[in-house]
């Protein structure tokens, strides 16, 4: 499963080699850095020197999850015998080099490189929406600008791109340190980003210049989460929430995905890695929304249903001997991957689950189910979804996506806009008291909750499935199946289905094999794989559109690193320990709902039309 | 064939001298690559780009660069503003350049050879490929060159898209992959990490031309001439305010006087040495020297005679600069924006001289802190014409609007100004 980068040479993650490309792994090499004397290993770059040995250097297009550019130049250190400064992030040490890292040269360096990017930046810090948590804006802090030095734009130069329901693009706060850019190409491999142009009229621009919207953008909004300054946003649906919350005669119904709740208090100076559910659910009632539910209840329903697509495409091609019917199946709950494969691999939509994702699901249950319970007009409902994500903006809005006669859902909410109204609201998130969800739905399962991370869809249906099928749980200590969880790109495994229930038998002594792949750039590995052939016999296959799934979702707090998005990841998974009901089928609520009202079961006539969905095939060649 | 490719009757001690082709790569042929490598070395030979690198390092790290594939490339992106030497050596003296790059490849084991050939050249490219078929039937290109067994090597040419800064090493080998031509970061350098990934050399036509007449004739032979530190004759191409412009090969270490009398220049107010990157020289600097130890130069040498506005000139570099920055690295991008600014506010009147001395500053970290090049010496017109031109400059442009203190009389900063 190796892939080729596409990256230039000089951008890729530097290794350890020495001056004439022999890997020297394990040797060291001993250095001066500010006049102390130290051994580092060999090849190891400047700035990972001095991040190890506590010496801040400031950087702009460097970022952890992506390749180096070397392009801001802001990370210039001195190294001497050299007549230029060398770039930290770039420079690897082979030889018994003395750096200097904060010299009257450097810093004198950094300080007009600090001017020159402001005498281009456009707009005012107290009007942007990455006021206090923007790079540029702390690196003119940590350099004590306080003029401009070599003037400042007054007009703005570009239109602002707001085509897209995702991601709002202000290409006059752009900095061009293309990190979105290296995102869009070499992270996600979507590659709708580009520089073009050359010199003062280089921006970053999409396929022919046309807005984000009519081109192959699949809105998972990574670039949001990368971009260091206000260039880059979500498509912010609040004022309107707002207008409903104002609303008397609208019913303005919160659902919460588990990944907020794992990382909105970053937002609130909390470090990665403590779960707000309890806070949250407070903050969003004092805020004035009529009912918060639990989208790890639908999670819960996505699991039946698709569980059951899945032994449905299982008994057709085992039993019925059906060659039309496309295994492995592949989830469909990621709104960007959805988007991902309607253009780049249109031809294999047939492999793709039609159940709708939980946020959709739940819209369309509150819109029917739970308005006839409650006896509100569908009409006065408004559905709000509290989502990690940038690309449940663009899912909501998909015509298809209102099968109960209304729309599904009215407005996709992201972590850092949810947090935005907390504050508006003048509360402080973490030092609220802990509320419950709402009923009916108010019950969710730890199956649902493990969503949020790579893997935890593939683990909450194994878990119903082997259920379903053999009458047993999982054979895997404590319900935990680690196989399915960490940060690496593509996971693969399989559980062996023995002693099977009577009517899956025909499942007796099958090797259940299935796949977990994360971000887009290893979703297109796994896709080619099908393409040549790769997955016959495999069965179920786990894609999430962001590096690290949902809890590195676009709509997360920035910034973003695989350190931050492993402690949310952790958060996750010990709340789902504490919880007492682990299974999707066990969920009382689901019983509930598949008694009452959905009624022919999953995949039902009812069910498949208020909770299944179809795909377009969108290719890549736009309009 | 048009007049353009006929060899005209040029003078000069290396270059231009007397060659049988063929006969350098045949003796090359018969010489091990070490010796090659100690000619090459003893004859002090350097990089005709203007940067001057011995060439003999870079061979040799290539040579010794542990790789089944590696590559010569000759450069032949000549983009320098006021340099077109390269063009009579292509369209002149093919056979030096082709029988330099197949010895190149000979010595640091290369098969593969390309030429990245501006895009305003092209119609050389049909010249070029007929000489390469020549080559190729000569079988000093193809298999087993020269008889040598396993001396495999050919060449193919690339055409450039028409950008300034593709003319740097790396970003040439960024375009020739296909991307958008913009420098990489050194290290890895090109040696080691080149095209394709490959270890690769990258030699500028002349610096290739060299090579046959320095394997006929010796390296002994070539240090005779020139400089201490720089061996050899250069090609400067001359132009502007004088009789005779054109391409001459003349021994380095010549001075700016001999050249404007060579050129049958009078009146000269101003010299520009190394095209718009490089230094301008007024009068009082005419007696110094062209070569690697004084005044570093790839050969363009543009001259102004007295009717000439000198901020004029800086403006048009500056414009220049601007337009051809890659875009990609800060201090150049916008860095050279702020420079034609100021020289637009000298032009308006609307200056400080606080305001100047602030962009000569800025101009400092420019060239230690730009990614490549480009943006390494764009600053060098502003400082030198500033310097040199003061008084023609700041007498012609007045400030009203300030006091001799440079203080303004309104309320608002020069900064302001764009």
């Amino acid at each position: 499963m190796k892939k080729e980068l596409r990256s230039p040479v000089s951008q890729r993650p530097h290794t350890a080699e020495d001056a004439n490309g022999k890997s020297g792994i394990g040797s060291e090499v001993g250095i001066e850095l500010n006049g102390e004397k130290i051994k580092v290993a060999l090849g190891k770059s400047i700035l990972d020197i001095c991040r190890e040995n506590k010496i801040h250097i400031p950087t702009l297009c460097y970022h952890e999850d992506l390749c180096i550019a070397g392009n801001c130049r802001l990370c210039l250190v001195e190294i001497e015998g050299m007549k230029n400064l060398q770039t930290a992030c770039s420079f690897p040490v082979t030889s018994p080099v003395k750096i200097k890292t904060f010299s009257d040269k450097v810093r004198k360096a950094r300080k007009h490189i600090i001017d020159l990017l402001l005498s281009e930046h456009y707009g005012e810090c107290y009007s942007c929406v990455r006021n206090n948590n923007c790079e540029l804006q702390t690196l003119a802090r940590e350099h004590g600008i306080d003029s401009y030095e070599f003037g400042h734009v007054c007009e703005p130069r570009f239109e602002i791109d707001n085509s897209s329901a995702a991601v709002i693009r202000e290409m006059d706060k752009c900095i061009l340190c293309r990190r979105c850019v290296r995102t869009c190409i070499d992270l996600q491999e979507v590659g709708v980003l580009e520089a073009i142009n050359r010199g003062y009229e280089t921006k970053i621009s999409t396929f022919l210049d046309m807005p984000l919207a009519d081109v192959i953008c699949i809105n998972c909004g990574q670039c949001i989460n990368r971009c260091p300054t206000g260039a880059l946003h979500a498509n912010d649906p609040s004022d309107l929430i707002w207008k409903a919350i104002e609303d008397p005669r609208k019913h303005v119904v919160l659902q919460t995905a588990p990944s907020p709740r794992a990382s909105i208090g970053e937002e609130f100076g909390l470090s990665p890695g403590h779960s707000m559910t309890g806070q949250l659910n407070t903050a969003a009632r004092r805020i004035g929304f009529d009912k918060v539910f639990d989208t790890n209840f639908s999670a819960d329903l996505t699991i039946m249903e698709e569980g059951t697509e899945l032994l449905n495409r299982l008994k057709k091609a085992i039993v019925d001997k059906d060659e039309n019917v496309k295994l492995p199946q592949f989830t469909s709950c990621s709104p960007g991957w959805v988007k991902f494969i309607e253009h780049f691999y249109p031809e294999k939509l047939d492999y793709l689950s039609t159940a709708k994702s939980p946020q959709q699901m739940f819209g369309a249950v509150l819109k029917t189910f739970y308005a006839e319970e409650s006896g509100i007009d569908p009409a006065d409902i408004v559905t709000v979804a509290l989502m990690p994500c940038a690309a449940k903006k663009f899912e909501c809005n998909r015509p298809e996506m209102n099968s109960s006669g209304f729309k599904d859902v009215d407005y996709g909410l992201t972590t850092r806009e949810m947090a935005k109204m907390i504050r508006e609201a003048g509360l402080v998130l973490p030092e609220l008291p802990k509320s419950g969800f709402d009923d009916p739905f108010g019950e969710a399962t730890g199956s649902g909750l493990i969503f949020g991370s790579t893997g935890g869809v593939m683990e909450a249906a194994l878990r119903t499935v082997y259920e379903l099928v053999t009458g047993r749980p999982v054979p895997f200590d404590g319900l935990n199946i680690d196989v399915c969880r960490g940060m690496k790109g593509i996971k693969e495994a399989s559980v062996k289905l023995e002693n099977c229930k009577e009517e899956f038998s025909f499942l007796e002594g099958v090797d259940l094999k299935f796949i977990v792949a994360h971000g887009t750039a290893n979703a297109k590995v796994v896709m080619d794989m099908l393409k040549r052939g790769e997955l016959n016999g495999y069965h179920f296959v786990e894609i999430m559109a962001c590096p690290g799934g949902c809890i590195g979702g676009g709509g997360q707090p920035i910034p973003t690193s695989e350190s931050i998005r492993k402690l949310r990841a952790k958060a996750i998974y010990e709340e789902e320990e504490s919880l007492s009901v682990r299974k999707s089928h066990e969920n009382p609520k689901i019983k509930y709902i598949y008694d009452k009202y959905f009624t022919d079961g999953p995949c039902g006539k009812l069910s498949h039309k208020l909770l299944h969905t179809g795909y377009i095939k969108r290719g890549k060649l736009i309009k | 064939m048009n007049n353009l490719f006929k060899k005209k009757d040029r003078k000069g001690p290396v270059l231009f001298s007397e060659y049988k082709p063929g006969s350098a790569l045949l003796k090359a042929a018969g010489m091990s690559r070490d010796d090659i490598l100690f000619e090459i070395k003893d004859s002090g030979l350097k990089g005709r780009g203007g940067a001057g690198f011995p060439t003999s390092v870079k061979w040799m790290l290539t040579a010794s660069a542990d790789s089944e594939r590696k590559f010569i490339v000759c450069n032949a992106d000549e983009g320098e503003p006021g340099t077109f030497k390269d063009r009579v050596l292509l369209t002149e003296y093919p056979e030096l350049v082709l029988e330099g790059m197949i010895i190149a490849a000979y010595t640091i084991g290369a098969k593969e050879g390309i030429i990245y050939l501006r895009a305003e050249y092209s119609y050389i490219k049909e010249f070029l490929e007929n000489k390469i078929s020549e080559l190729r039937k000569y079988n000093f290109l193809g298999k087993n060159i020269a008889g040598k067994d396993g001396f495999d090597f050919d060449i193919k040419i690339r055409l450039g898209s028409g950008s300034y800064v593709c003319g740097e090493e790396t970003a040439l080998i960024e375009s020739l992959e296909g991307h958008r031509g913009e420098p990489r970061n050194k290290p890895p350098f090109p040696v080691n990490t080149g095209y394709l990934g490959c270890p690769t050399v990258v030699n500028n036509v002349e610096t290739l031309a060299s090579v046959p007449h320095i394997i006929n004739k010796g390296g002994d032979w070539f240090h005779k001439f020139g400089t201490d530190k720089s061996t050899g004759s250069k090609l400067f191409s001359i132009s502007g305010d004088c009789k005779y412009p054109g391409v001459y090969e003349l021994p380095f270490g010549i001075s700016i006087k001999d050249l404007l009398e060579i050129s049958g220049a009078e009146n000269t107010k101003a010299v520009q040495i190394g095209g718009a990157s490089g230094l301008c020289f007024p009068e009082s600097e005419f007696g110094r020297k062209l070569c690697f130890e004084e005044i570093s130069t790839g050969g363009s040498v543009m001259i102004f005679d007295r009717s000439r506005d000198m901020l004029k000139v800086l403006k048009n570099f500056m414009e220049f600069f601007v337009e051809e920055s890659c875009g990609q690295c800060t201090p150049c991008r916008i860095g050279n924006v702020r420079l034609l600014e100021g020289v637009k506010m000298i032009e308006r009147n609307e200056y400080t001289f606080e305001y100047i001395e602030k962009l000569k500053e800025l101009c400092g970290t420019m060239k230690i802190a730009s990614k490549c090049g480009l943006g390494q010496s764009s600053p060098n017109p502003f400082i030198s014409i500033l310097e040199n031109f003061k008084d023609e400059i700041f007498g012609k442009h007045l400030n009203h609007n300030y006091d001799e203190k440079g203080i303004k009389k309104s309320g608002i900063s020069a900064a302001s100004y764009s």
